[in-house]
């Protein structure tokens, strides 16, 4: 099988991408999904909050996927489901098994990585202790309850402040459960305010910063883990131990970007983002290979994986009307304060998005790009959080062709 | 009350190759399992490695049973359907002292039949494996490795198919010898069951077994085993299982191991425990893994870590001295129909067949047996989608369309291979039953997405409730109920 634009992975990032491709003209698409229904992980979000930025809206996951799936529809735009992508190589030759269709080989003219993130695990962690039944990750837990219907536990411990642990504080409450504190390693929490706001402080549920689980106990199903407080450089303070019972541990320490294909594929990875390094297209190291959203780098809203898409998806569109495009002369630096900056090459002869992180929680700080010592942009914030992406829009011919572009908070 | 000729006290590897090699004559044979599946401790908690025999004192079983086990190996992985690999093994040096120790080594080897082993330099060691560490080494080419799960299911289903029953969650707790000889052993659940022999193979618990059947005075020291599982991305820069030079009290600190499906093993260390079943791994171990692991492979790296595990050892030790012992495989004379093992540890899953054919000698030296005709010594295991061609991976979704869907991402396991392991012959329900028998779960994302899929896969494949579907067994259950609403049925 032979198609001009093949999409790895139906969630936000696949479908917007998919129907700006449609709007710039390209009418050979192919969306491959490994689940029975498009949406991604957006089908077990079931809890509000998506498409403010988007729809000036506040939907539920299931709701905003349904808005892109319904034009999916409307635009005929081809899917297949339960299809699972195995391989792909760096001649854009995707190799993918689906229980209705066999074993599939497409050669695509351009691919696009939309396959969203996975969990950091325990394991990769290495928490010590045993290893009992009752260790779920948020996202494993939120699908067995938002999907399956089955509770995880009932005297419920969270390691981890990010955002998908704080919405399951909340979700194992009103399903009963009793969630006695969420721990967080960092002097700051890992999720958005509002989630912290509206899933544990209007709950009661405490927040413990500066804290850790170094151990785990129970043979058969967990019977509670070992707590403590860590100094600045994060490890454990002795002494500062204490026992709580439990039958649940939730883990919500980090996701990862999902990208075993595309190193198959040879597309080179930054070990910042743990996604492709890509140019201001969204183009990977090998031509005709584009990433966008949760594979490239983790997002705090999705509003913005689908906006990175379709940014993504226009570029694809003109490297499919008229060739290749060439990655970019100008690196891109995280400098000062700043966690890691999305592209990380650039020309600069169209207008681009920066998108970073910092490194810690700031106040009143200055965003400046610039290159040789030339300011090209700058920008005021009065806070600026790791658990926020800040994005910096650069316009057309701001740049010159030689020079590291270096992004600094101050 | 069940009747059987023969009992045998645990299914690990030992029982299990015990079953599987008395099924060739005509007996009625059970085995009593304590846990939920058969390489729950020992047998499944290890480096699954194939040991060429230099080791052991010349002379010892260990010695005769592991170069004998080594041998025959090729013909038993094929005939069992174990996934096997000859790699050799570099047991590598850096000091004078390390390089008087592996020559002392090559010698012993030479004694118990171990002939091909050589001393190398650092250039043949590049060439053979550039991430291992050392400075020389020697290199044992007929060492190897295998999966220790598999081994060990390959072995029980065999017996079962040949006619052996299994007692899974079946815990002995008492023991009477009758007037007429024959013995009755008891359950914890109440069961009775009655036999002519009774074989104790229960690992790390022998010493205690064995006192319950009449013969006390086995010390067994447990030894505790922490290791770290790499990802198969370290797995690319390990070509053959590396270990140091032994200590000179002639044991090994931390080896570098690829297994047999592309990951890596690091560890174990040796931490002497008095619960040999608890299975922790602690912050102190996993520091020094990481310290000591380094000198071994060069990748020991955090990003690589997937899981840790940890095993033990049931060490047979000489009370007055300290000393380790050799296997114990024993028939007393004044405790008839008992065959008696003790202190089975390392190198237990190379010895099994070995130990399990000298324990049906000494049965046989009691009682004449007679063949069994219909003994069938092949077993076949799932067929995996994963280690397929092209060609025959679309042949096999043609003629079962569940190959076509991928139920572990990271292992890419399909559903077709769930559900063959769902109806195993030893009718293991759990989900750790079914990693062990597919490898679904095994890989980075540890389960985030098949577990899901597994668990939902027991209830509608064996007709489980929420509240039975388990991670290992009665007590372990991944569920506490339907969420609030209910569920429709």
């Amino acid at each position: 099988m032979i198609c001009q634009a093949v999409i790895i992975g139906g969630g936000p990032a696949g479908l917007a991408a998919a129907l700006r491709l449609k709007e710039c003209g390209i009418e050979d698409i192919l969306i491959l999904e490994r689940e029975p229904t498009l949406g991604g992980i957006l089908r077990q979000c079931i809890h509000d909050g998506f498409g403010l930025v988007r729809f000036k809206k506040s939907l539920s996951g299931p709701e905003y996927a349904q808005r892109f799936i319904d034009e999916i529809e409307v635009a005929g735009i081809k899917y297949l489901t339960e299809c699972t992508v195995i391989d792909v190589t760096e001649d854009k030759i995707i190799t993918a098994v689906s229980k209705h269709h066999g074993y599939l080989e497409i050669k695509a003219k351009a691919v696009l990585l939309t396959m969203g993130c996975r969990e950091r695990t325990r394991g990769a962690l290495a928490i010590p202790g045993t290893r009992p039944a009752g260790v779920y990750t948020a996202g494993v837990a939120q699908s067995y309850i938002n999907l399956q219907d089955v509770m995880v536990g009932k005297e419920i411990v969270i390691l981890g402040s990010g955002d998908i642990g704080l919405i399951m504080a909340r979700r194992l409450t009103l399903e009963g459960a009793h969630v006695k504190g969420v721990y967080e390693i960092l002097p700051y929490p890992s999720g958005l305010p509002r989630n912290i706001e509206q899933c544990l402080n209007d709950y009661d549920i405490p927040l413990h910063l500066s804290h850790t689980v170094v151990d785990i106990h129970g043979q058969k199903r967990l019977k509670g883990v070992t707590v403590a407080r860590c100094d600045e450089s994060l490890r454990p303070i002795e002494g500062t131990e204490s026992f709580i019972a439990c039958d649940t541990l939730i883990l919500s320490v980090g996701l990862i970007p999902e990208n075993e294909l595309s190193l198959s594929a040879g597309v080179k990875l930054d070990s910042r983002t743990r996604g492709a390094f890509v140019d201001e297209y969204y183009q990977t190291n090998v031509e005709g290979i584009f990433a966008a959203g949760n594979v490239l780098h983790v997002h705090d809203l999705v509003d913005f994986v689908s906006l990175e898409a379709e940014e993504m998806a226009a570029h694809v569109a003109s490297y499919l009307k008229s060739g290749s495009t060439s990655l970019g002369n100008v690196s891109v630096v995280a400098g000062q304060n700043v966690g890691h900056v999305i592209p990380q090459k650039v020309c600069g002869d169209s207008d681009f998005t920066l998108s970073l992180r910092v490194r810690q929680p700031m106040k009143n700080v200055s965003i400046v790009v610039a290159q040789n010592g030339q300011v090209v942009f700058q920008k005021k914030m009065r806070k600026a959080i790791p658990a926020e992406m800040i994005q910096a829009k650069i316009k057309a011919g701001k740049l010159k062709p030689e020079g590291d572009l270096e992004v600094t908070v101050q | 009350m069940r009747d059987f000729d023969v009992a045998i006290i645990g299914g690990g590897v030992i029982g299990s190759a015990i079953a599987r090699e008395l099924m060739r004559y005509q007996l009625n044979v059970a085995v009593l399992e304590k846990e939920s599946d058969v390489c729950v401790h020992t047998s499944g908690r290890n480096t699954g490695m194939l040991h060429a025999g230099f080791l052991y004192k010349p002379g010892s079983l260990k010695a005769k049973f592991a170069v004998e086990g080594n041998k025959e190996f090729d013909t038993v992985a094929k005939e069992l359907d174990v996934p096997f690999k000859r790699t050799g093994k570099l047991i590598v040096g850096f000091t004078p002292e390390d390089r008087e120790r592996l020559e002392y080594f090559i010698q012993r080897g030479k004694i118990n039949g171990v002939i091909d082993m050589e001393l190398i330099d650092r250039k043949r060691m590049d060439e053979i494996d550039s991430s291992a560490g050392g400075n020389f080494a020697v290199y044992c080419p007929s060492s190897g490795i295998l999966d220790p799960f598999i081994y060990t299911i390959a072995l029980a289903e065999n017996a079962v198919n040949n006619g052996a029953e299994y007692f899974l969650n079946t815990e002995v707790i008492a023991y009477e010898r009758l007037a007429d000889d024959q013995h009755l052993l008891r359950t914890k659940t109440g069961e009775i069951f009655r036999a002519r022999w009774v074989i104790n193979s229960s690992g790390l618990r022998s010493a205690q077994i064995s006192e319950m059947l009449g013969i006390p005075g086995y010390v067994i020291q447990l030894v505790k085993g922490e290791y770290f599982v790499l990802d198969k991305k370290a797995g690319e820069f390990a070509q053959i299982p590396v270990y140091p030079a032994p200590t000179p009290q002639f044991t090994f600190d931390t080896h570098a191991t690829p297994t047999v499906d592309g990951n890596v093993l690091v560890g174990p260390n040796s931490i002497n425990v008095e619960d040999g079943e608890d299975y922790s791994v602690s912050q102190e171990g996993m520091d020094g893994l990481q310290e000591s692991g380094k000198k071994m492979f060069k990748h020991m790296k955090r990003e690589y870590y997937i899981r840790t595990f940890a095993g033990a050892r049931p060490k047979l030790i000489d009370p007055e001295t300290g000393q380790v012992q050799d296997f114990v495989v024993q028939r007393p004379e004044n405790t008839p129909g008992i065959i008696n093992l003790v202190g089975i540890e390392s190198p237990g899953l190379t010895c099994a067949l070995p130990i399990a054919r000298r324990v049906v000698k000494l049965l046989k030296d009691k009682e004449e047996l007679t063949r069994n005709p219909a003994f069938n010594p092949v077993r076949k295991g799932i067929v995996r989608f994963h280690d397929k061609t092209t060609q025959e991976k679309a042949r096999l979704i043609q003629k079962n369309p569940d190959y076509g869907e991928i139920v572990c991402r990271c292992e890419t396991i399909t559903r077709a291979e769930i559900v063959q392991a769902l109806h195993n012959p030893l009718g293991v329900s759990t989900v750790n039953g079914v990693k062990m028998r597919t490898r679904a779960s095994m890989g980075r994302c540890q389960g985030g997405y098949c577990e899901m899929r597994i668990t939902a896969l027991i209830r509608e494949e064996l007709g489980k409730e929420i509240d039975e579907v388990t991670l290992t067994g009665c007590g372990s259950e991944m569920f506490t109920g339907a969420v609030k609403g209910g569920m429709e049925e």
